[in-house]
């Protein structure tokens, strides 16, 4: 039992330090319950010292918003202020943990910040500290809260000790440290400000990186549905976006289904094949319904289509009411992971991207390795041709019509996982849905994929720079005369294709 | 006096001498009064106008079974502007000239109520406004019962300057790209310098409305925020791009002890659906917290709860209350007071009947109607967000403050007067 003997004699040391008080002492309490935010830094300051591990406990309730006092309960209010002073209390505490993950974690939050009246506690846990990760936060740590030190040689020293950390904390403290008057410390200071801030542009570099791919994955979702119906198919279909919409209506009802059962966090294995289905048959519905008898009469399918989206939004609104509804994300897709200094990607863009990949994947096999993927590419290619050899065209256009409208309904599926699930959801991709198509090439499905990649980088690029609205209007702009100087996209087709 | 403003006065006068000639025996006979109702029931800003509308239509309910209006029963006419800010106009013009409504209840946009103005004015009819926005505006038609910038975003800025707040030395001014935001932000960084802030400590941004996509604006602010000094956001996004921005936020784990989040439209309507528990911390100021402890508010709670279960709204499982509503709430009953002190539902007389009028609100405060400057008096709040989409009052003023329409912190407003340029009552 090691850890006991470790926490008895930090125990002890602070008994010390603290002139002998007793555990959980009640003037501290006292000042928690009662007493101004200064009075209650001061009772947290109190406790850490004292060591006792049953403050550990007390603390996290008193977080929460109650403290126990007397065997009676009273409702305190904790700001912001009190509540990181707690925070970093309690990753003081949990250093002392035998656990190295909880060490660990709690090591990584006081690199990232914590109150110098720590520092006796943290060097104390830093000196019985054998796991060079953990040693390595914690001198960060320490390093921080001597950055206020008096001794100069301190200050230096811990100044190089944060120029070799990553962390946005260190470059807070170093560029204060960077215009101090003492001309070492000034000098020191800025080059481990360069150092740190290396590091950190690499992070920021890879975080928009990280924006651009989803941004990316977005667009090509809401893209892939069209680049068939329209970019394979000709049919300048407007209700597109209705049928994204439909996808996530369709996640929303499949969400209400699982929401009071225990297996709620898997509502989206069974959303994802329903929303595909629900929006395949609608558009299938339409196809057979409308679009069929206006083949070959853009102007007309324009404005038909436009007419049914319409229609869709307005039925939605009739059924489910004109306000947004709320899908939730199931536990896994909230959080992110830290994956580089100072960047954390989301899980939910993550989930997507890789669902995106995955759509991809399979739109790929199916245009390529089936028998209907071969049907729609000959219909496409030469509609003549493949009916003399006995391909049923009709039948073509419907299904490929169908994987199109089930293809935005998955995109309406993942978007209900970022976004607001409204009526008017559809009507905010259909103009990115067609300038990722007609961008990249009109019958080209490689063509879309760049597109979007283009597009989503060249947005999330602009945006760092010069903020979102403007960043739409240059991509907007951008777009025009690109398609002026080539009117056949990224991608063009070549040979007979182009006159089918 | 123009030819037009000399039409107008006279056919208000005709107007008024019909109402004050006939007014005892048409009292009696009158058994219904209208009132609009022109709040967004669609689009972007449904998810904030929505439940303004149900609480409008509440306090109606009430006001009939307790008796009516002077014994009219209240008619309310709701109409759909549907987050689009010319049809605000139109559907104005439509209940103030075919519904010939006494009042309309109405507007959250400042874009939207800049754009029903005009017609408030040509028509000469009288405005509700619930919400707080920016000031810069004193019109005759309308009464304005949310926060003027005093009310709410200065005391804001204040809180997280002080040491309680967090001592915030840099700031981010983040907004949707429209008239509240931008006045707002101009307003803010006014004050900021007044209060030695250097303008390489301040970042504005802006998103259009609807926006979803939130990476690149929280990755800036991390940037700018590990760049010196303690950095707070002021966040006037608006309508439900809140949601996706308040998600990606927690995503990211950007947390309120490291960068505090202060939002002046978002209160718990807003963040119904999202994941508060990564938010704990975040603030928002407003003039009223469902979770303020006094009886007022339980009692008015109680009836929003029992209210939304009986008309079977949506969301009666989890019934919320929030500042607008209340704000709301109030303007329905001072319009009351008002007509019966007036005796009279003509727009002059109301309006004059204004001056000068209490309510005891939920907020816990009497709140009172300024004798002149059309806008309440209102108690200011900063809460932050608890773990179950409730807020925790951090802060509060000792008592109501009046509100400044004209922010001082605006070159040329010294010279404004603090009252309607033309005063409602006309001879």
């Amino acid at each position: 039992m090691r850890s006991l003997n470790e926490r008895a004699a930090i125990a002890a040391l602070f008994l010390f330090i603290s002139g002998g008080a007793l555990a959980l002492d009640r003037a501290a309490l006292q000042k928690l319950a009662a007493g101004d935010n200064d009075q209650k830094l001061e009772a947290i300051g109190v406790l850490v010292a004292e060591g006792d591990p049953a403050a550990a406990g007390m603390l996290a309730r008193f977080a929460e918003g109650e403290i126990e006092i007397d065997g009676k309960r009273v409702e305190v209010v904790v700001n912001n202020r009190v509540r990181a002073a707690v925070d970093d209390a309690l990753a003081a505490f949990k250093l002392l943990s035998p656990d190295s993950a909880t060490r660990q974690a709690a090591a990584k939050a006081l690199a990232d910040g914590a109150n110098a009246a720590l520092f006796p506690l943290v060097n104390k846990a830093l000196q019985a500290e054998q796991d060079p990760d953990i040693r390595a936060l914690l001198e960060v740590a320490a390093a921080g809260m001597e950055m206020k030190s008096a001794d100069k040689h301190v200050r230096l020293a811990a100044i190089l000790r944060l120029g070799e950390s990553s962390s946005p904390n260190s470059r807070t403290l170093l560029s204060e440290a960077a215009a101090d008057a003492d001309i070492d410390i000034r000098m020191a200071a800025q080059k481990s400000l360069r150092a740190v801030q290396y590091k950190l542009a690499w992070g920021e570099r890879a975080g928009l990186l990280f924006a651009g791919v989803s941004l990316a994955s977005i667009l090509l979702l809401a893209a892939l549905g069209l680049a068939i119906t329209y970019g394979l198919m000709g049919v300048i279909n407007m209700a597109h976006g209705e049928l994204i919409m439909i996808g996530a209506y369709t996640t929303y009802v499949v969400q209400g289904f699982f929401r009071n059962s225990s297996y709620f966090d898997w509502y989206l294995l069974a959303a994802v094949p329903a929303s595909f289905i629900v929006a395949g048959a609608t558009g299938m519905i339409l196809e057979r319904g409308i679009i069929r008898w206006l083949y070959g009469r853009p102007l007309e399918t324009l404005l038909a289509t436009w007419g049914i989206s319409l229609m869709l939004i307005q039925g939605v609104r009739t059924l489910f009411g004109a306000a947004n509804v709320q899908v939730e994300n199931p536990a896994f897709m909230s959080g992110g992971i830290q994956a580089f200094a100072g960047v954390v990607l989301p899980w939910s863009r993550i989930y997507i991207i890789a669902f995106a990949a995955l759509v991809l994947f399979f739109m790929y096999l199916l245009l390529t390795k089936t028998r209907l993927g071969l049907f729609i590419r000959g219909v496409t290619q030469n509609r003549e041709m493949a009916s003399c050899v006995g391909v049923p065209t009709g039948r073509v256009d419907m299904w490929a019509f169908g994987l199109g409208s089930g293809i935005a309904g998955l995109a309406g599926c993942a978007l209900s996982q970022l976004g607001n699930v409204g009526p008017e959801l559809g009507q905010g991709y259909i103009v990115d849905s067609f300038m990722v198509v007609v961008f990249g090439g009109v019958g080209q499905l490689a063509g879309t994929v760049y597109a979007a990649l283009v597009l989503g980088f060249t947005n999330k690029f602009l945006e760092s720079v010069s903020g979102a609205v403007i960043a739409k209007i240059a991509v907007l702009v951008f777009i025009i005369f690109f398609i002026q100087r080539r009117p056949q996209g990224l991608f063009a087709l070549k040979g007979r294709a182009v006159e089918g | 006096m123009n030819r037009r403003s000399f039409v107008k006065a006279i056919a208000l006068a005709a107007s008024v001498a019909a109402i004050g000639a006939g007014s005892p025996a048409a009292l009696a006979q009158q058994k219904t009064v209208k009132i609009g109702i022109l709040h967004s029931l669609s689009g972007t800003m449904a998810i904030s106008e929505t439940v303004l509308k149900d609480v409008v239509l509440m306090a109606a309910d009430e006001i009939n079974a307790a008796g009516g209006v002077m014994g009219a029963k209240i008619e309310p006419v709701v109409v759909d502007p549907a987050s689009n800010w010319p049809l605000f106009a139109e559907k104005a013009r439509q209940l103030l000239t075919q519904d010939k409504v006494a009042v309309v209840f109405g507007c959250w946009t400042s874009v939207s109520r800049k754009s029903v103005l005009p017609v408030f004015e040509e028509l000469n009819g009288l405005l509700f406004y619930p919400v707080q926005y920016e000031g810069e505006e004193i019109s005759r038609n309308v009464f304005y019962t949310g926060a003027a910038p005093n009310q709410q975003a200065i005391p804001a800025v204040e809180y997280l300057m002080s040491k309680d707040g967090g001592s915030a030395k840099r700031w981010v001014l983040l907004g949707t790209d429209y008239v509240y935001p931008r006045t707002t932000n101009k307003i803010l960084r006014a004050f900021l310098k007044s209060k030695g802030v250097a303008e390489s400590d301040i970042m504005e941004d802006y998103t259009p409305f609807g926006h979803s996509d939130y990476q690149t604006i929280i990755a800036r602010i991390k940037k700018f925020a590990s760049e010196g000094k303690k950095t707070a956001v002021v966040s006037t996004i608006n309508g439900d791009s809140n949601v996706p921005f308040y998600k990606e936020l927690g995503n990211q784990g950007l947390k309120a002890t490291d960068v505090p989040v202060v939002a002046f439209s978002v209160g718990e309507e807003e963040l119904r659906g999202v994941d508060t528990k990564p938010l704990v911390g975040h603030l928002a100021a407003w003039n009223y917290f469902m979770s303020l402890k006094n009886p007022v508010n339980d009692a008015w709670k109680a009836k929003w709860a029992a209210y939304t279960k009986a008309k079977n709204l949506p969301n009666a499982s989890k019934p919320l209350t929030n500042d607008p509503m209340e704000a709301a709430y109030i303007g329905v009953y001072m319009w009351k007071q008002a007509a019966e002190k007036a005796k009279s539902f003509d727009v002059a007389k109301v309006s004059a009947a204004m001056a000068g009028q209490t309510f005891k609100a939920p907020s816990g405060i009497t709140s009172k109607m300024d004798e002149k400057n059309h806008h309440l008096h209102k108690a200011v709040f900063i809460g932050e967000v608890k773990a179950d989409g409730q807020f925790n009052v951090v802060w509060k003023t000792p008592g109501p403050v009046k509100a400044q329409p004209w922010s001082p912190f605006i070159a040329g407003n010294d010279k404004k007067k603090d009252e309607p340029a033309l005063m409602a009552v006309k001879k």
